[in-house]
């Protein structure tokens, strides 16, 4: 097809400018701020519909904020994985500035996601709240998960990099793959009867995870070249 | 949807019409005699409602659990207007002495009861709502069980061409639903079969024309849109047991002490509230009628 060149070189020439604008300080600040709103804004909106309307979440408000931070915190996850593989395939170094802010508003969606089962569910009975934890295994993977992706957390400033040291660090960091994999699960085990959607995230996480393989990764680099 | 005023005066001028016209009509006007209608019904004293105030009908109408219509809370609302739910004809059969289709009609006969119910779903979330039906025993005196008959089976319809659910990628339960009842659960004053709720026919997300209700146990134990009624000498096994036998048993009787597999019973979300804080009670606050139902029974055992 006479016509096949012209998107890939489009592609290129995108590419090209989003590497360059990468490269400017003011542009990375500007991307993000965007950035920063878009992922703040689905953890505020819930609380916010319900504060205007009782009902405007449904019968069961409650419900639906467990499931929306459930949600949005294994979306964000799965964004802060598609980082490394799209920096890969595109070969634009400067997309690693936006995955911390990624994998801390994971985290946060992940907060307010315990946080409101804790609430809304146990009603912060403790004694009820470890019986869930120990007999009830997506319950049990769920806050393994959590306090994985809490070490993550605390582990992400630049002070931390350094104090740490960058070898040390990175396989710190790899504990991100066993905690999107305990998220998967736990939202699979939670579901009554329909697993479509559990079964698409973990398609996607399969995915994601394959593109570090030792025999991918090179593939995704020579795609650009 | 129809208003109520024009539908109502849409019926009193197909009567003036006269039968033969109301017949080549018949096509449109079985469409809007689906339609929610005012359902008029006696209140019975000896129900009294429970203490919690009923629940906004607009919640009980749109957060339903029917997988016919889809998985999720919000499809049967939006899915379940495709369902005809006139004519219908119900199939009583089994161990009984007059087997009969009985029209829904005939049933609509039959003096009416509003009785408010506590619902308590498996998922831990709870309801109050205002039914309007008759107790099953009164079907059952249309059929003449015989001693054979020691269990009650209930069939909601299934239909593909109407029913969008029922052509998920991923079958969610084996159609059509069934569930069912020990004979004597089944004969209990408190167990009914609903035509209506709110003062108002039933509206289809909420198991139109007629379904179950048995307000001592988990929600899913009452079929919706119900096609046929078995009386049976052997324990049937109902569509959720036979989707997950160690989660959902053929008793299903709300009971705090006894935890779902997955989640704790303990306590229920009255909805639409935020903090599940009410404590859940044996037999739904029902022990004081149904209690001896299962005395001596080990309630864990026959979950």
């Amino acid at each position: 097809m006479e016509t096949s060149a012209s998107p890939v070189s489009s592609r290129l020439s995108l590419t090209d400018a989003l590497d360059k604008a990468l490269k400017q300080p003011k542009m990375v600040l500007i991307l993000k701020v965007i950035l920063f709103a878009a992922c703040l804004w689905p953890l505020i909106e819930p609380p916010l519909h319900l504060y205007r309307d009782p009902l405007a979440l449904g019968a069961n408000p409650a419900e639906h904020i467990i499931r929306d931070y459930g949600d949005w915190a294994l979306q964000l996850l799965l964004l802060t994985l598609l980082i490394t593989p799209l920096r890969l395939w595109l070969g634009v170094g400067g997309l690693l500035r936006f995955r911390r802010m990624l994998g801390l508003f994971a985290f946060a969606a992940l907060c307010l996601h315990v946080l409101a089962y804790l609430g809304f569910d146990r009603f912060f009975i403790w004694d009820e709240i470890w019986a869930d934890l120990i007999k009830r295994p997506f319950i049990t993977l769920g806050m393994i998960g959590f306090l994985l992706l809490l070490v993550l957390a605390l582990t992400s400033s630049r002070a931390m990099v350094l104090r740490l040291g960058g070898a040390v660090w990175t396989r710190i960091h790899k504990l991100i793959y066993p905690a999107s994999i305990l998220a998967v699960v736990h939202y699979w085990l939670m579901v009554k009867r329909d697993v479509t959607e559990p079964l698409i995230y973990a398609c996607l996480l399969f995915m994601l995870l394959a593109a570090r393989l030792p025999q991918i990764r090179p593939w995704l680099k020579k795609r650009r070249a | 949807m129809t208003p109520e005023a024009v539908y109502h005066n849409r019926r009193a001028l197909l009567g003036l019409m006269g039968t033969g016209l109301a017949s080549v009509m018949l096509n449109g006007e079985s469409k809007a005699a689906s339609k929610i209608e005012p359902l008029a019904a006696q209140k019975n004293p000896a129900f009294p409602p429970p203490s919690d105030p009923p629940t906004d009908i607009k919640l009980a109408t749109t957060y339903n659990n029917y997988y016919e219509f889809g998985t999720s809370k919000s499809a049967p609302a939006r899915e379940a207007e495709s369902l005809t739910v006139r004519p219908w004809t119900v199939e009583v059969t089994g161990e009984v002495m007059k087997p009969r289709r009985i029209d829904l009609e005939e049933l609509l006969r039959l003096p009416l009861e509003e009785r408010i119910y506590r619902f308590r779903c498996v998922e831990a979330w709870s309801m109050v709502v205002p039914w309007i039906g008759f107790e099953f025993r009164q079907l059952a005196a249309l059929v003449e069980p015989t001693s054979k008959a020691k269990f009650v089976r209930f069939t909601s319809v299934a239909r593909p061409e109407e029913m969008s659910g029922l052509h998920a990628n991923l079958p969610s339960l084996d159609w059509p639903y069934t569930d069912g009842l020990r004979i004597d659960e089944a004969m209990h004053p408190l167990t009914l079969m609903v035509v209506g709720m709110y003062g108002q026919t039933l509206p289809n997300q909420n198991g139109a024309p007629l379904r179950l209700m048995v307000p001592w146990k988990y929600g899913f134990k009452n079929a919706k849109s119900i096609v046929k009624i078995e009386f049976l000498e052997k324990q049937p096994v109902g569509s959720w047991t036979k989707a997950a036998m160690h989660e959902y048993g053929f008793y299903s009787n709300v009971n705090p002490q006894v935890d779902h597999p997955r989640w704790s019973q303990k306590r229920e979300r009255l909805l639409p509230a935020l903090f599940a804080s009410r404590e859940t009670e044996l037999f739904n606050g029902y022990g004081a009628q149904v209690a001896s139902l299962y005395a001596g029974m080990d309630l864990k055992a026959n979950f």
